[in-house]
């Protein structure tokens, strides 16, 4: 089964300090995959390599049969791999809806289209509406992005990546600064999700990661520690080196 | 707007009645229609900044390079033979357009300080060409012998100013529904994407270059249309069309009048050209003075401008009356 | 035909070591407090005129007027920042720009008010007129003058900001001011005293400058370009950058103005934006 994802020894180095060192890493088609590790241990900045935020020092990223090493940000997502923000990143004087409708006009191909109405593109505020609705969020389509409360905007920054119906959805803490009930909510929504989409998120919180993964990757200083099911990263005696000897040191 | 507010394309009451008023001038005003058109082609050029400003965010000083290319090309085309005014306002707007294009790939690379010096620098090397190529453009005494056929081969460039003021009210009224359409669509709406989230523009598939060239493009295509503009109203280019105070002094209209509203432009234009005809001829020192501190004025207490201003007030008057 | 390059060259030094002591306050500031100042020339025009007024009404020989343009500009640095620039800290570019080209018209209006619109002359002490010999060229006084005062300004202000706890404090704020004002560092204590530095060296510059750049009220409009230009070039933020950008763009423009007079300042501008392109981030690139 080919790899819908994958990296071939993927490195950043910033200045002295290697925040990535040679990372390969592979995403079967339709996995839910969790990458978890202490905090510096350069999950993020794995994510910004994956989808070109950042140049690589070296290594190459391929998404199915295509290289993807050199392409912009934004070609990237048109080829069907997006991510979302560990901080939310969002359009603050836009509406949701609008936010969306944006979003689902460039998915189109619209985003060009100067001599109508935005209020006239029917099939992108339809496909933004049902996503809204989705997340439950339609009752605040008209609510300006800065005025929504935290735990909405984290719902609209999935739904923004979703409007670019990726084939690979990276999830950068999804769930950061939510209480643990709403939390649950949120990635139910998730796994709701349809199975196509191939899921990698990062995530602290341990009960989600081992409630929704079926495939985890332990990262700690930059390298990949090790990877495998829920069951034998629970019982992996490096991991719970790495996680309470941090919790004895904390 | 609909009601999730998204952009309609309807008219608003206040905007027929905004467009009224230079029509009422034409009848009420016939004696100062030379003036009338000054203003009408200003805020053309100052719409061009409020895109590219305004909508985009681009902080560009150098608008004026192609409003003195439009100019230029329009003038030298009916001082050589082509007095077709349609023509020639087309293919000056073009012009500029191109060369906006050709340097806009200067001015979106960059944060603002390079972008700032770029469009100054591309302002200024157009300045000193057009200096210096005094053969071509006449340099400071400027472009003289500019002679203007009839307008659809009926209406003639008379010195009462009529078809010039007339020429020129069509001409902002089209262009204006062009930019309004564009602020209102898909694309304008990608704009605002960029003004209030650059970082996610790139996330949703959006490129923000691509984006910003076309503006910048446009913007200096419109200024180019509005220098063309110029140089078939007065039947006369001069090289200060082209200097920085010329640009520095649109800026100021368009932040008076209140940036990102397309009116803003419109409405400062208006203001500080009849001020400035008013106050500048009593003391040109005073002038610039003052013109100085209203700038700092307004950056410390009144960011948003006439048009700013007044929409906020009505908010707060409307939130009164609920 | 070499005795004339190195003369052009020679030139294009002084010149650009003026430039240099005018911009190195912008460049600091700018890479301080990410401020995008385009009213710097006005306070080296504020120095100028201190020293001609110095001159003229109190009878001071050139060379004693220089350090009280120093002082009077930078009072003046440190009195606009106090009131004004400081709440624009956090504003956008473009407020900062609007803001400083209101400060540049004003600033022009009442020089032109109080001193009218003529050129202001220069009384340079006699040792500083005419030539000197040095290995068999003919080098002007004033212009060795100028590039021996901006080696002796250069070293003080490396030393300064390399050696001394506030160059620490100055370096530290440009690098990352939360974390600084974290270490108990006084940041604005530190803007406004970088401020009135720069402006300081400006308006020594200025008063350096009449003999090479002239002076008159249109004087922050006519060099605005010149000033950024070497900020934006070499980097704000740094002392080396803007001096390698301010001789290289004095040597350009020199030169320009000497082998292809048709041209003249195209040159410069058309140099300004090959380096912009090459170099987005300066020569010395740090955040601008």
């Amino acid at each position: 089964m080919s790899a819908v994802l994958r990296t071939v020894g993927l490195s950043k180095t910033f200045g002295g300090f290697k925040a990535n060192a040679d990372v390969s890493l592979s995403f079967a088609p339709g996995a839910r995959h969790a990458l978890i590790g202490p905090n510096g241990a350069g999950k993020t900045t794995f994510i910004n390599l994956l989808t070109g935020v950042l140049p690589p020092t070296s290594g190459e990223v391929y998404l199915g049969d295509e290289q993807i090493t050199k392409l912009p940000q934004h070609v990237r997502v048109k080829r069907g791999m997006t991510r979302t923000f560990q901080i939310n990143t969002l359009f603050p004087g836009l509406t949701a809806l609008e936010s969306m409708v944006l979003a689902c006009c460039e998915h189109d191909g619209r985003g060009g289209v100067w001599w109508r109405a935005a209020s006239s593109e029917r099939t992108a505020i339809d496909a933004a509406t049902a996503i809204l609705a989705q997340l439950k969020l339609d009752r605040d389509a008209a609510t300006l992005t800065r005025e929504l409360p935290y735990g909405k905007q984290r719902l609209l920054e999935i739904a923004l990546a979703l409007a670019t119906r990726p084939k690979v959805l990276l999830l950068d803490e999804p769930a950061a600064g939510i209480p643990s009930a709403e939390s649950a909510e949120l990635f139910a929504v998730i796994a709701n999700l349809p199975r196509e989409v191939t899921i990698v998120f990062i995530e602290h919180d341990m009960d989600l990661v081992f409630k929704f993964a079926q495939r985890i990757t332990v990262m700690v200083g930059g390298t990949v520690l090790v990877e495998g099911t829920p069951d034998e990263i629970a019982g992996d005696r490096r991991v719970r080196e790495v996680y309470l000897g941090e919790a004895e040191h904390a | 707007m609909s009601a999730a507010g998204l952009p309609t394309q309807r008219w608003s009451k206040l905007e027929i009645a905004f467009w009224l008023i230079p029509i009422a001038a034409f009848f009420a005003f016939p004696k100062y229609l030379t003036l009338g058109s000054q203003i009408l082609i200003t805020a053309l050029f100052a719409l061009s900044l409020d895109l590219i400003l305004g909508y985009a965010r681009i902080i560009s000083l150098g608008q004026a390079a192609f409003f003195g290319l439009g100019a230029y090309t329009a003038g030298l085309l009916a001082k050589y033979g082509w007095g077709e005014p349609l023509s020639g306002l087309v293919l000056g707007g073009l012009v500029a357009s191109l060369a906006g294009l050709v340097t806009s790939f200067l001015v979106v690379r960059g944060q603002d300080l390079t972008r700032l010096m770029v469009t100054l620098g591309i302002g200024l090397m157009f300045y000193e060409a057009a200096n210096q190529a005094t053969s071509i453009t006449g340099g400071v005494d400027g472009l003289s012998g500019v002679v203007m056929g009839k307008l659809f081969g009926v209406f003639s460039f008379g010195m009462d100013g009529r078809t010039a003021y007339v020429y020129s009210l069509v001409v902002l009224f089209i262009v204006f529904c062009c930019a309004r359409t564009l602020v209102r669509s898909p694309f304008g709406l990608s704009l605002r994407g960029i003004r209030e989230g650059e970082k996610r523009m790139p996330a949703i598939g959006a490129s923000v270059p691509r984006k910003l060239v076309a503006v910048y493009t446009i913007g200096a295509g419109i200024a180019g249309i509005a220098g063309a503009l110029l140089a078939q109203t007065t039947q006369f280019v001069g090289i200060d069309s082209l200097g920085f105070p010329r640009s520095a002094d649109l800026m100021i209209m368009l932040v008076l009048g209140g940036t990102g509203y397309l009116y803003g432009g419109i409405i400062g234009a208006a203001v500080f050209m009849l001020m400035q005809d008013y106050l500048s001829n009593l003391n040109p020192v005073y002038w610039q003075f003052w013109l100085g501190l209203l700038l700092v004025i307004i950056v410390l207490f009144a960011r948003g401008g006439l048009l700013g201003g007044l929409i906020a007030l009505r908010q707060r008057l409307a939130s009164r009356w609920e | 035909m070499i005795g004339n390059f190195i003369g052009v060259l020679f030139d294009g030094i002084a010149y650009g070591s003026l430039l240099f002591v005018i911009s190195i306050g912008l460049s600091v500031t700018m890479g301080l407090m990410n401020f995008v100042n385009l009213a710097h020339g006005a306070f080296a025009m504020v120095g100028g005129y201190a020293c001609v007024l110095a001159m003229t009404r109190l009878g001071v020989p050139f060379l004693a007027t220089l350090p009280i343009a120093f002082v009077v500009s930078a009072a003046a640095g440190i009195v606009l920042e106090r009131t004004l620039y400081r709440r624009l800290y956090r504003a956008t570019h473009l407020d900062q720009v609007l803001f400083s080209i209101g400060l540049v018209f004003m600033s022009i209006a009442a020089t032109t008010y109080f001193f009218g619109p003529q050129q202001q002359p220069v009384q340079l002490p006699a040792f500083l007129r005419g030539q000197v010999h040095v290995l068999g060229i003919d080098l002007g006084a004033y212009r060795l003058f100028l590039i021996g005062i901006v080696v002796a300004i250069t070293i003080a202000l490396t030393l300064l900001i390399e050696r001394t706890r506030f160059g620490a404090e100055i370096r530290a704020s440009v690098d990352n001011q939360q974390a600084s004002a974290g270490l108990g560092i006084n940041v604005y204590r530190v803007f406004s005293l970088t401020f009135a530095l720069g402006s300081g060296l400006a308006g020594l510059g200025g008063g350096l400058g009449i003999d090479v750049l002239g002076l008159d009220p249109t004087f922050p409009l006519k060099y605005m370009v010149y000033f950024l230009l070497v900020v934006a070039v070499g980097g704000a933020g740094t002392v080396k950058g803007p001096l390698f950008a301010a001789l290289i763009l004095g040597v350009f423009d020199v030169a320009g103005k000497y082998y292809v007079p048709q041209v003249g300042s195209f040159i410069i501008y058309v140099v300004m934006v090959v380096m912009l392109i090459v170099f987005p981030r300066g020569l010395v690139g740090r955040h601008a």
